[in-house]
């Protein structure tokens, strides 16, 4: 009955959207505004019914309706009612849903906005977001349906259908098979929904970008209606990135944060391309150049998002085959080179319009060092996108499949990455327009000198790989080019306006959000690559089977197995807990639980790390196997992770940071109109 | 009376010479059996596994992966360190059993050179077209010489130039 309510509210969706895309079609055809405010209508309820269909799912959920499909797929009955809930984005089928549920939220409240001075936009802005809905809509419709019902045939199958087939019975399970394990994390509770809305808000400025191809208004005020979305969108990616890195950390049980796995670099991509968007776009409103640039790029990031999806969805990447065989793959497939193809052909329309107003005029100005960053981000692209592929090219052509792994990433990437650090340290110091290598020299060397200081206090602490050596470098370099630029900014107001240091720091970001939001951003990056620099380079292991008393060392620690307890949790676990001691250079610092869960529903197993933490490095210790019987030994995986504490850090940094540069501005029609009016009165009087 | 000494000398110098590289020799042999346990180590076991993926568990490598399919790799690899098997000889055993896919990266050879290929030049080709499209853009530097200057100038400069940004935004 819920189950038929939600399919009911998902299909008048579906329709609803169909109609908003004809009704502003038609609308901007007979230049009617009557149709085009009907399909904003139509936006507007697409939210309410998407919420209703998912609002069905979860009351399916949270009761146990394992006659459905989905429900029993995800659900079980030991599960916590809060699993339950976001057990809606914990299969392929619900995490459509609450896509879609997030795009029309989202698209619902663009059309919300005061568009008297963007008319035009608007029918395009909605054809743009519905189109986009209808798609996902048409796909939990017609091909990954969570409302349908689970049917035992007369020969004893079972099947799953919306309706009853001839002659058979429902088929109700006593239990459902549960949440994956991995997903029980909260980590992960909040992860998806996070990336989710970094993709869907990325849509925005596309739209926004098409709207304006399409009505030929190519100034840049595209890009300052859509500058806040798509830094809410990139706050929102970012975060979904860290919070997976840090859950794969803390779950994943192999101590690490990021695997160069293709569903990671799936949300990594748009992430790279909306990075190079957000520093190119300064380019075209400072200096009225790379118009063309940006549109590819807010292109790019669209089909990539799409293409995100399509990876992760589509079972592409387990085999070509299995891709062929599913019927969303295709669907998807279609759409992601529909898309492309009309939005590249409305670029190549509007191409001589986009010329650039200005020239460039020095080949180390800040547009210029911008430009050289944007090829960097499309460098670590083209690496990673090609990476993704390459295996699906290879099982295509050769029938083999071949693994492209984290040393093909590592290599490939490490070079462009420190290029980025070293422009984030010199384009801050560069002018617009023109700068030459004398200024640009003098403006350094005082940061140059400090960020040698470091290097030199890294070679005290016995660090003598060149790479870690430049790696420390750079980041030296940028904190150091990066504090200097606050403390100028600072100083000069301080002179200027005799304010007190730490208001003047304070006025003077305040100023301009988005720069030194940006420079902010930019001391996060620094952390987080100190972190990385740490661990990717100077991480060690070890593992060995210990017997109670018994010691293992590693990086001046050791461990000692003092016990194992093995028992069951009210949740459908069976947990092996070992107790083990951990010393440094012999000295008792405490005890660390690795454990490992089974779950009894899924079959599965978890790894949970005990982990020392602080500072200086993570002390993170694995309980490999043990043995049952006796309980008398185990075998332990033990990873010294120097320095990794501080790419946690530097996230919170990062999104600090974005914050600040998106925190909303007052908004300037108004304060210009309020500037008018007190030029005004002034005038009056 | 010293000459026929002489060789004589020489020869046990070379004598002892010989002894001390044999020694030396034998030490080191010495030590590397003495170093080298009579078991193979965990640690060795995960130093090859690590570079191994096994077919079913896609995008985990084998010294990490928990499934019990892995663990049976993981012994296998054990019992071919243990038969005194290189590094290189089981890599190339388990392509021989279940191909390519086992390895962390593409061997460079047919269609996967294009792999490697494919992003450096992809790269440069970038590049170069940022370059070109660069000096097409360029004009002559002195007519905008006097428009603005650069960071590195005088405080007064940039502070103007910092109010001029923070304005325009």
């Amino acid at each position: 009955m819920v189950a038929n309510f939600g399919y009911g509210a998902l299909v008048i969706a579906l329709l609803v959207s169909l109609y908003g895309i004809g009704a502003a079609f038609y609308g901007v055809r007979k230049n009617n505004q009557g149709w085009v405010n009907s399909a904003r209508n139509a936006m507007l309820l697409t939210w309410p019914l998407v919420t209703l269909a998912a609002l069905s799912i979860i009351y399916l959920l949270v009761t146990n309706h394992y006659e459905v499909e989905y429900v029993s797929s995800v659900t079980s009955n030991s599960m916590p009612f809060y699993l339950k809930v976001t057990a809606l984005w914990g299969g392929q089928a619900g995490s459509l849903i609450f896509w879609s549920w997030l795009m029309s939220g989202f698209a619902s409240a663009v059309t919300l906005r005061k568009w008297d001075r963007d008319r035009e936009f608007l029918p395009w802005v909605i054809i743009v977001s519905l189109v986009t809905l209808a798609f996902f809509l048409a796909l939990s419709i017609f091909f990954e349906n969570p409302f349908e019902s689970l049917w035992q045939t007369p020969t004893g199958n079972i099947t799953k259908s919306m309706l009853m087939p001839a002659g058979a019975i429902p088929f109700i399970p006593a239990d459902g098979s549960g949440l994956n394990p991995l997903l029980r994390h909260p980590g992960m509770i909040i992860h998806p929904p996070m990336l989710y809305l970094g993709f869907v808000s990325f849509v925005i400025p596309y739209a926004f970008a098409i709207a304006a191809l399409v009505t030929g208004r190519t100034d840049d005020r595209w890009i300052r209606l859509t500058r806040r979305w798509t830094l809410v969108a990139w706050l929102f990616l970012s975060l979904g990135l860290l919070l997976g890195g840090r859950w794969a950390y803390d779950v994943l049980g192999w101590g690490g944060y990021w695997g160069w796995d293709p569903v990671e670099i799936a949300a990594f991509m748009p992430w790279l391309t909306g990075t190079a968007f957000l520093h190119s776009v300064m380019i075209q409103e400072k200096r009225g150049m790379l118009k063309h640039w940006n549109m590819i790029l807010v292109i790019l990031t669209y089909n990539l998002v799409i293409f995100g999806t399509f990876l992760t969805r589509s079972g592409v990447l387990s085999s070509v085959h299995a891709f062929a065989q599913s019927a969303i793959g295709p669907a998807f497939f279609a759409f992601i080179g529909l898309t492309f193809i009309i939005s590249l052909s409305l670029l190549l329309r509007r191409w001589n319009e986009l010329k650039s107003e200005t020239q460039m005029t020095s080949m180390i100005s800040r547009e210029a060092l911008f430009l050289l960053n944007n090829l960097l981000f499309m460098g670590i692209l083209v690496v990673c996108f090609w990476g993704v592929i390459f295996p699906l090219i290879s099982e295509l052509f050769t029938g083999q499949k071949v693994t492209v792994g984290p040393p093909f990433y590592e290599r490939a990437t490490a070079p462009l990455f420190a290029g980025l650090l070293l422009l984030m340290g010199i384009a801050p110091l560069s002018a617009w327009r023109y700068t030459t290598a004398k200024t640009l020299g003098r403006a350094m060397w005082k940061p140059f000198i400090a960020s040698l200081v470091i290097v030199g206090v890294v070679l005290l602490t016995g660090v003598r790989s060149l790479p870690a050596l430049l790696g420390f470098w750079l980041c030296g370099f940028v904190v150091s080019v990066t504090l200097y630029e606050f403390w100028r900014g600072a100083m000069a107001r301080h002179h200027r306006a005799g304010e007190s240091l730490p208001l003047a720091l304070w006025r003077l970001a305040g100023r301009n959000r988005r720069r030194y939001g940006g420079y902010i951003i930019h001391l996060g990056v620094v952390l987080m690559a100190i972190g990385i620099i740490g661990i990717e380079m100077f991480q060690t292991e070890t593992q060995g089977a210990l017997q109670q008393g018994e010691r293992l060392e590693l990086a001046g620690y050791s461990i000692s197995f003092d016990s194992l307890a093995n028992f069951d949790t009210p949740d459908g676990r069976n947990v092996s807990r070992a107790v083990i001691s951990v010393f440094r250079d012999g000295n008792y610092l405490g005890e660390l639980h690795p454990r490992r869960d089974y779950y009894y529903e899924s079959e599965q197993n978890m790894t949970i790390p005990g982990v020392r933490s602080t500072w200086e490095d993570d002390f993170y210790v694995l309980l490999v196997d043990w043995q049952p019987i006796s309980s008398a030994g185990a075998t332990f995986k033990v990873y010294h992770n120097p320095l990794v504490n501080w790419l946690w850090l530097g996230g919170l940094v990062f999104i600090l940071g974005t914050l600040v540069a998106a925190w909303p501005d007052r908004d300037p029609e108004t304060s210009r109109a309020t500037a008018r009016g007190s030029a005004y009165a002034s005038v009056k009087a | 009376m010293m000459q026929p000494s002489l060789p004589k000398f020489k020869s046990i110098g070379w004598l002892v010479l010989a002894n001390l590289v044999l020694a030396i020799l034998l030490f080191g042999v010495a030590h590397a059996q003495k170093s080298e346990p009579v078991g193979v180590t965990d640690d060795q076991i995960n130093a090859v596994a690590k570079q191994l993926y096994c077919p079913v568990c896609e995008n985990i490598p084998l010294d990490v992966c928990p499934t019990q399919a892995c663990a049976q790799w993981r012994s296998l690899i054990g019992e071919k360190l243990a038969a005194g098997w290189s590094e290189d000889q089981i890599k190339d055993y388990f392509v021989a059993q279940y191909g390519d896919r086992v390895l962390a990266t593409p061997p460079a050879r047919g269609l996967n050179w294009l792999v490697y290929i494919i992003p450096p030049v992809a790269i440069i080709l970038g590049a170069f077209i940022l370059y070109r499209a660069m000096r097409g853009w360029r004009q002559p530097a002195s007519a905008s010489r006097q428009v603005e200057t650069g960071s590195g100038s005088s405080g007064d400069e940039y502070v103007t130039r910092l109010e001029e940004e923070l304005r325009r935004r």
